[in-house]
């Protein structure tokens, strides 16, 4: 159809400045909109032909800013024509692609992000045969995801407020939780700083900025924006970073974060791992849109797709976001694209639901642990040796903890109920008493 | 709990003058659907008296409850008050001059969303700061159910006492209004006093609101507190104009007597003691006790009048099944079956969602009260 336009504008002058800058704009005698009036223009139009000297009459003057007018009747369609690229750095084989922009890394900081990725595939090995063995409840690894966090982790500063989903431990590992912390807590021996209360990859660590996990999705969006306002009431050079998967977009309370976080304009960095699955969902069961990325600026934030597997991809791009969200002081989402290799947990056979050759292909072809190896040993930082050390080092210290933590004795009963709230309150205090002479006439109920 | 902290408490022991006030004020607009609403109007403006007496003001609920946020402001500069609309005043107006006063960054609307809203509190908290979040109405509060449940409730027990969000309150006018229908109405207590973690604290009255609402925001523990939105205009009473603060889980013996004893909380409070006026005029003593936290609870207070009345009624807006009223009367029953000489009576919400036209009949009005008190003496 051809495309009317007409200006509806109630003085002189401002018509008349109408015609001498949009000149072949037909101008409408009636302040009304009048078909008689308007003639059909060639051409197509867009916002740029509307001069912002005439923006006052040519805009509807709504509360929350000028909307300009358009005659034209026409959909926003729902994608644009292509998909949203993601960003990389490196190839398939560990290779810089030329032309590509990114922070260097300086060959410490490789190092450690190279040995904590292998680190966390050998703990994820480990600890998985461990629950196999039926020594712990619950297990869920980050295999082919180990980029995400340790990239992620590597470019943030120790300040940062972390509120974690449940697959990011290489945040934890990259600052510092050791090997015994993390056995601890998958134990739920005394020494778990979460006092045994809480399914095995339950960490959290008040020193290192690290919020506990809780197992619902995407509440920990919302509080990330509140801790974010209060970092910034308190003018601290520091963020908030709440990380999440692509089932967590589909939550309310994803929604109302990022709209609380731009509307309030606080300094939260949103990182969704987009690793194609929720459990057995399928992201095209998931969202219709072109994932998450695109939501951003549906809330006014800025987004950047990232490709997940390349960690120095995910270095840069969360080094750069961060800085945008502290300088700025306003949230980013940065989706990043990966795949979850491994079952969605212990209590999960992906092959139920997706064929085994694509598991394969992510698993061999697009792992991210040799392809930033090649890049680190192209650079000479790391050799065949180094590996082998490394392996052979963290799997001797793993099969320590595990020893460790395994004679560790249980939290005592009494911690079943501090903590619940700041002081033990009385009808607590009962059921205590009871409890302890329920236990003294059944001891052979209840475990030492 | 320790008293230390509740030093400026303006008296230790009930003081039956001021409260026997509140409850003439509202005695005089009883809840009968055809001179509620012009009551409350006519009311409205002259509410607060200018008169200081002895470092008390004569004034009604939102008033009380804006002094106390105020105080909350004023005393902590971590301190936030945020919700829908809450910028301008909120829509009951408690929120009247605070973002003047403490500026935008401290008292601020949010986008209309409940869940967020608790969301948001629970992350300011947890960094160290007093959240003070407002739900519009206890009607919506459920969007944010799984924050209050699953989160502020959990925080600090699920991380080992390394988090917790205890700075976080969230107030929400509850209760029958007299024209609010299914979804103005509600009185949705009961469901989060099934929460470990959480306290649920109800004012009665002006100088209670403020006392409570001070000691909630300050409370260690994520607190839901409801205020009666009845009374925000209705009630008047002297409160202490200084900063003070009631203690929470201590019940109140407003009214003592030897033949039954009544437990109620909130607005329920000044229908049961028209009853209990009336049911004096036919010779029988009630106890009237206000709870005022509903958990953790004094059962102890509760316990020790009904050994002395040997009868109990319990008394709220809320469906009686599931209601709070049902935990009340399994732990007294409980403690005390050896010693009642009749049944645990209830005198509570129809279970019917809150109705509009028919508000009268549902509502646990003075005279279901008065009959379940002279069938109870009678058993």
């Amino acid at each position: 159809m051809g495309l009317l336009r007409v200006l509806s504008q109630t003085t002189t002058k401002h018509r008349l400045n109408a015609v001498s800058v949009l000149g072949k704009f037909r101008i409408a005698q009636s302040f009304h909109r009048s078909e008689s009036t308007a003639r059909p223009l060639e051409g197509s139009y867009s916002s740029s032909d509307v001069d912002d000297e005439h923006d006052d009459f040519q805009a509807l003057d709504f509360p929350g800013g000028k909307v300009s007018f358009v005659s034209q009747l026409k959909f926003i369609p729902e994608a644009s024509g292509s998909r949203v690229p993601c960003y990389r750095v490196l190839d398939d084989h560990g290779c810089a692609i030329s032309g590509s922009r990114f922070h260097q890394l300086e060959k410490e900081i490789a190092v450690k992000m190279y040995r904590d990725m292998v680190t966390l595939e050998i703990m994820d090995t480990i600890f998985y045969e461990v629950q196999r063995q039926g020594r712990i409840s619950f297990y869920l690894t980050s295999t082919g995801e180990e980029a995400v966090a340790i990239g992620s982790a590597a470019a943030l500063s120790p300040d940062d407020v972390i509120f974690p989903q449940y697959r990011e431990p290489g945040v934890l590992l990259w600052r510092g939780f050791s090997l015994q912390e993390f056995t601890n807590q998958l134990f739920g021996n005394k020494e778990d700083y979460g006092k045994g209360r809480q399914m095995p990859i339950h960490y959290g660590s008040r020193e290192l900025n690290y919020v506990t996990i809780s197992s619902p999705l995407a509440t920990q969006l919302p509080q990330a924006v509140g801790a974010a306002y209060s970092l910034k009431m308190d003018n601290k050079n520091a963020c908030t970073v709440a990380y999440m998967g692509d089932g967590s977009s589909s939550e309310g309370d994803f929604h109302a974060a990022l709209n609380f976080a731009a509307v309030m304009e606080a300094p939260v960095l949103f990182i969704c791992r987009n690793n194609g699955w929720a459990i057995s969902t399928h992201v095209s069961e998931q969202f219709r849109s072109d994932g998450v990325v695109v939501k951003g600026q549906a809330y006014g934030i800025q987004s950047i797709r990232v490709d997940g597997n390349d960690a120095l991809a995910v270095y840069s791009a969360i080094k750069e976001a961060r800085e945008m969200v502290v300088g700025e002081q306003k949230p980013v989402l940065v989706e990043v694209m990966t795949y979850r290799v491994s079952h969605h947990s212990t209590s999960d056979d992906s092959t139920k639901y997706r064929h085994v050759d694509e598991i394969e292909h992510w698993n061999k072809t697009r792992s991210p642990i040799p392809r930033f190896r090649k890049w680190i040993e192209g650079n000479g930082w790391w050799s065949d040796q180094d590996e082998s050390d490394l392996r052979s080092t963290m799997r001797k210290q793993l099969m320590q903890t595990l020893q460790e933590a395994g004679k560790m004795e249980k939290p005592d009963l009494a911690t079943l109920f501090t903590d619940v709230y700041h002081h033990v309150p009385s009808n607590l205090k009962e059921q205590e008493t009871s409890l302890k002479e329920t236990i003294k006439n059944h001891p052979k109920d209840y475990p030492k | 709990m320790g008293t230390n902290i509740f030093m400026r408490r303006a008296s230790s022991s009930y003081n039956i003058q001021s409260v026997s006030s509140v409850f003439a004020s509202c005695c005089n607009f009883s809840r009968t659907l055809s001179t509620s609403v012009s009551a409350e109007v006519k009311v409205g403006g002259t509410l607060v008296s200018q008169e200081e007496n002895g470092g008390t003001k004569s004034m009604n609920l939102f008033t009380a409850i804006n002094q106390a946020l105020y105080i909350a402001l004023d005393t902590d500069p971590r301190s936030y008050i945020f919700g829908e609309d809450v910028g301008f005043g909120g829509v009951f107006r408690c929120t009247t001059g605070l973002a003047d006063r403490f500026g935008k960054n401290r008292v601020f609307n949010t986008p209309l969303c409940e869940q967020g809203i608790v969301g948001f509190g629970i992350g300011l908290a947890a960094m160290g700061n007093l959240a003070i979040a407002e739900i519009q109405f206890a009607d919506y509060i459920y969007p944010a159910f799984d924050q209050i449940v699953n989160e502020a409730a959990k925080f600090r027990y699920r991380s080992g006492n390394q988090f917790n969000c205890g700075g976080l309150t969230i107030r929400a006018p509850y209760g029958a209004v007299g024209h609010g229908g299914h979804y103005h109405s509600q009185s949705p207590e009961a469901f989060f006093c099934h929460v470990p973690g959480i306290k649920v604290v109800i004012p009665r009255s002006p100088k209670e609101a403020k006392g409570l609402l001070l000691s909630s925001i300050r409370d260690p523990n994520p607190v839901v507190f409801f205020e009666p939105k009845w009374l925000y205009r209705l009630a008047v009473e002297e409160v202490p104009v200084d900063d003070f603060m009631l203690p929470l889980s201590e019940a109140e013996v407003i009214r003592e007597g030897s033949d039954i004893t009544l437990v109620g909380w909130g607005a329920q409070l000044s229908i049961m003691e028209q009853a209990c006026a009336d049911a004096e005029k036919d010779g029988i003593s009630c106890e009237l006790i206000d709870l005022k936290t509903l958990i953790p609870w004094d059962k102890e207070t509760v316990e020790a009048s009904v050994r002395k009345t040997g009868r109990l009624l319990i008394s709220h807006e809320a469906p009686v099944t599931g209601g709070f009223g049902a935990e009340i009367s399994a732990s007294i029953v409980e403690r005390c079956f050896m010693r009642l000489e009749a049944p645990v009576a209830r005198v509570c919400g129809l279970d019917t969602p809150f109705p509009l036209v028919f508000e009268p009949f549902y509502m646990p009005t003075k005279n279901k009260i008065l009959d379940a008190i002279k069938s109870t003496v009678n058993y």
